[in-house]
């Protein structure tokens, strides 16, 4: 994939009178990927997309698509189609007008719109609609229009924005596979806005996580779920225990951290001297519990009281109340050889973690 | 008990608004000169009117002056709306509260600012200054009711159709006027009744050289109600329910 990007943006800088949605972002967008802009609503993700669009203009920067700078150009110049969250379909056309809109634009040929929207009809399972109003299809077929309506111009680049939510749970899911093999299909990139982590970390080849008009981190899912770079992604992306910390030993590579008291070792990326206060994070799923009548408490581990079990199926989830005070959440997946290792509430545990798994930041 | 006690409050209402329409309407076939008697059922009323050259002249012209500043006005009116709601420019909001102010003004004020406007400029008045200030009163109402129609869209529609290639004038002409038709459309025929029986404002801006029907109507009532002036009457509310019907099946076509 490490070809010469089809987008790129070059400190892309947008104002909306005082506030700074874009601050100074770079970001190169490659040919056929699947990159996500993960953030919270009003971090500027959209903007991103609008820019790109061209639906909003430039304050400061240039984005250049296929070595050409687009500053100026109209969206309806622009080799690019979007699908917006609220799928804006005309509600005066029928389906097949819909979709072939865009073509109907570009003065094609009659007996080439229809196939192209037969096409482009097919690849969203939409065949035999044709003649319907958007005002008779579900939710998840107007989606579905408004997938095709854009595909069917066969953009470089096709921008998505948070198509997913306004449908409901099991419907997302379905779409998001959907997506996936649509995506795959046309080989065309995929910029996809969405606030949903969730979602992202199941569709993206990349993600750029976004925070007041800023990438805080970009990369694929595993490295952002993984190894966030700062506490924002930390937070941001998937649930994370968080232990204050204070490394007391350098070795080559790993280093010793002090938390309430226990001598954990962790490894050392981020070079850390002695001394320095640093914070321990931990995903819920890579935390240990161990019951302490089935073993004893070895150092170094926290000890603590099961608060809280929610039995999830597959999983079951503990609120744990360190005997330090805070709470932490974990999750535990069942062991087939112990199953009857039943968590309750109100007995001792203690929380230590496999050597590696943790992020230091 | 309280079910009819309310149907029987909403008759008594209905009756009180159109009893007068509906004796106006059976004293037209009223073969009495004098109005307040009935003495048979006659047509001749209508023949009267139907014969009375000046009569059916200002008619001609009120509804030519009806068509021509009602279509004026309407596409003034959507295109303006459509400005209001697309670009962004300087006193954007104080124009538009302007156009409220214009619809809720007195017609006695129109009429007479229109007509020293129309003295100013050195225009005698006749059927263009009739033209001018019927295309002024009704613009508004055309500018509201489009306005309030561009409102309500998802304001996506309009980026869509750009991405999708469109030209703004391609835009215009595929997307927003097939949307807006319903509105424009009711713009229109709300203009048509108004321009139709305006009285106050024609009173001030039109000539002796060309009569429209209120106008010819207020001037004969002056002399006593003439038994024609109630065939004329009901000529004119049949007319007023078609509009009122057509507009109700746009609308009824609309909210489906």
């Amino acid at each position: 994939m490490e070809k010469a990007p089809i987008v790129r943006l070059r400190e892309v800088t947008k104002r909306f009178d005082d506030v700074v949605a874009v601050d100074a972002l770079n970001l190169d967008i490659f040919q056929g990927e699947f990159l996500t802009l993960l953030g919270p609503s009003g971090c500027g993700k959209t903007t991103v997309l609008r820019l790109i669009a061209g639906f909003e203009s430039l304050d400061k920067g240039e984005i250049i698509m296929n070595g050409v700078p687009l500053n100026g150009t109209p969206p309806n110049k622009r080799n690019v189609n979007t699908v917006f969250q609220s799928y804006a379909l005309f509600p005066h056309m029928t389906v097949y007008d819909n979709i072939a809109f865009g073509l109907k634009m570009k003065q094609l040929d009659k007996s080439l719109i229809r196939e192209q929207v037969e096409e482009a009809l097919s690849i969203v399972k939409l065949l035999g609609m044709e003649q319907r109003k958007p005002h008779q299809l579900s939710g998840g077929q107007q989606q579905r229009v408004a997938m095709a309506r854009a595909i069917v111009n066969k953009p470089q680049v096709l921008l998505l924005d948070e198509p997913l939510s306004a449908l409901d749970y099991r419907l997302r899911q379905e779409m998001e596979i959907e997506l996936k093999r649509i995506h795959r299909k046309l080989g065309i990139t995929f910029v996809f806005v969405t606030h949903d982590q969730e979602e992202a970390i199941s569709m993206s080849d990349r993600i750029a996580v976004m925070n007041q008009g800023r990438i805080e981190q970009i990369g694929t899912p595993t490295r952002i779920y993984e190894e966030p770079e700062n506490m924002f992604v930390a937070k941001f992306v998937g649930e994370i225990n968080i232990f204050e910390g204070r490394i007391t030993e350098i070795y080559n590579g790993s280093a010793t951290v002090d938390i309430h008291g226990q001598p954990f070792k962790v490894l050392n990326r981020k070079n850390f001297t002695t001394g320095e206060h640093v914070k321990v994070l931990l995903r819920p799923e890579d935390l240990i519990v161990t019951r302490d009548e089935d073993s004893r408490p070895v150092p170094p581990s926290l000890g603590g009281v099961i608060d809280e079990v929610i039995y999830k199926g597959k999983t079951v989830d503990l609120i744990v109340s360190l005997d330090a005070g805070e709470s932490i959440f974990v999750t535990q997946f069942f062991n087939e050889d112990q199953e009857d290792v039943i968590f309750q509430q109100g007995q001792r545990v203690h929380v230590d973690w496999p050597y590696g798994w943790e992020v230091v930041l | 008990m309280k079910k009819l006690f309310q149907s029987a409050y909403l008759g008594f209402i209905f009756l009180f608004l159109y009893i007068p329409i509906i004796v106006l309407v059976i004293y037209s076939f009223n073969s009495s000169r004098f109005s307040t008697n009935w003495q048979g059922f006659t047509l001749d009323w209508y023949r009267v009117l139907f014969s009375d050259g000046p009569l059916m002249e200002a008619f001609a012209n009120s509804l030519i002056i009806a068509l021509v500043s009602s279509t004026i006005a309407t596409v003034l009116g959507t295109l303006g709306a459509f400005a209001f709601c697309r670009y962004r420019f300087l006193g954007r909001r104080i124009m538009y509260s302007f156009v409220y102010i214009l619809m809720m003004s007195p017609d006695i004020v129109m009429g007479i600012s229109l007509l020293m406007f129309f003295i100013t400029i050195g225009l005698s008045v006749g059927a263009v200054t009739l033209l001018l200030a019927h295309v002024t009163f009704c613009l508004p109402f055309v500018i509201v009711t489009v306005y309030a129609r561009i409102s309500g869209f998802d304001r996506h529609i309009i980026d869509v159709a750009k991405d999708l290639g469109a030209s703004e004038l391609q835009m215009f002409r595929h997307v927003m006027l097939p949307m807006l038709m319903p509105a424009i459309i009711a713009g229109w025929l709300l203009s048509f009744t108004l321009s139709l029986d305006d009285v106050i404002v024609s009173f001030f801006t039109t000539g002796p050289s060309f009569e429209i029907l209120p106008l010819k109507i207020y001037s004969m009532v002056r002399l006593g109600i003439k038994p024609e002036i109630n065939a004329l009457s009901a000529v004119m509310f049949l007319v007023s329910l078609l509009t009122v019907t057509i507009a109700h099946f746009f609308f009824a076509k609309e909210n489906k």
